[in-house]
């Protein structure tokens, strides 16, 4: 556990860049812009088109944080939590939850959400919820 | 579809989550902390995210397609469901254990730390598996 700063700007603008995307996909292709949904597409391995949009939207999006990472943002402020087998827990239950509930911050919480959809505001209110009594119970009930 | 437009939109999401802090898990445990130690700037980028989409979409759905597909491509079911309810928990879960959620972990990938593979490389795992048990017991 470690304080981090409070940075409502940098914060704000990150944010309106994720919203920027959202909107480019939608304006363009017609597609929303969420992150689980756009991945997992490209996990059935047959490389049709439906394979290289969504591997150009990944390419992009390591191309956006590597050049952020260079001037935007410093990453060695960047710090893990828990053991190895904690963080692949942790991967395979986002991997499952993602795909049964059909989308993740951003899908549900960012595109869902302004679309007012009903499916993505109680995706969003479930995942907040469990989330913040995740983190209460392993920092403050077992002690992190 | 356009390549063009669709790197540029990953670009501004992955420089978003970036700038944000989001690939931070530290920062997304602490602004789940809500007695603890606080930091509420991903509540920032949230409303930064939703403010910009919510106008965008706004204009743009008064289109009757894309530039450059048919038809817009979005999700047909509308019901409130068990296994939305159940898989949103499943994911809160995993984000509150490990502070990452699959954007900002994908484009962690970027930052070439071991923590990150093993993760997308587990929530890729756990994807196929989701996916596999649906088909299986046809719950899609």
């Amino acid at each position: 556990m470690a304080i981090t700063e409070f940075t409502p700007y940098s914060a704000l603008i990150g944010g309106a860049l994720i919203g920027f995307a959202a909107v480019v996909l939608m304006l363009g292709n017609g597609r929303i812009a969420g992150a689980s949904g756009i991945f997992a597409g490209l996990l059935t391995f047959e490389f049709g088109d439906e394979f290289r949009w969504r591997a150009v939207f990944i390419i992009g999006m390591l191309v956006g944080a590597a050049w952020s990472g260079l001037f935007l943002f410093n990453i060695s402020t960047i710090v893990f939590s828990g053991s190895s087998t904690m963080i692949i827990l942790a991967g395979v239950i986002v991997g499952v939850g993602t795909t049964l509930g059909s989308g993740c911050t951003s899908g549900h919480g960012i595109c869902g959400l302004a679309r007012f959809s009903l499916r993505s505001l109680t995706a969003t209110c479930i995942f907040m919820t469990v989330a913040i009594i995740t983190v209460f119970a392993t920092r403050h009930v077992l002690g992190g | 579809m356009n390549k063009l437009m669709v790197f540029v939109s990953g670009l501004l999401f992955g420089a978003g989550v970036t700038i944000s802090g989001m690939v931070n898990p530290m920062k997304v445990l602490n602004f789940l902390d809500i007695t603890g130690i606080w930091d509420p700037s991903l509540a920032f980028v949230m409303a930064g995210g939703l403010i910009v989409t919510l106008i965008g979409y706004h204009f743009i759905f008064k289109r009757l397609e894309p530039f450059f597909a048919s038809s817009f491509k979005l999700p047909t079911t509308k019901s409130v469901d068990a296994k939305l309810v159940l898989g949103s928990a499943c994911f809160g879960l995993g984000w509150g254990l490990s502070g990452l959620c699959p954007g900002p972990a994908i484009a962690s990938i970027a930052f070439g730390r071991s923590e990150i593979y093993l993760f997308v490389a587990s929530m890729a795992a756990g994807m196929v598996l989701a996916k596999f048990a649906q088909r299986r017991f046809s719950l899609a």
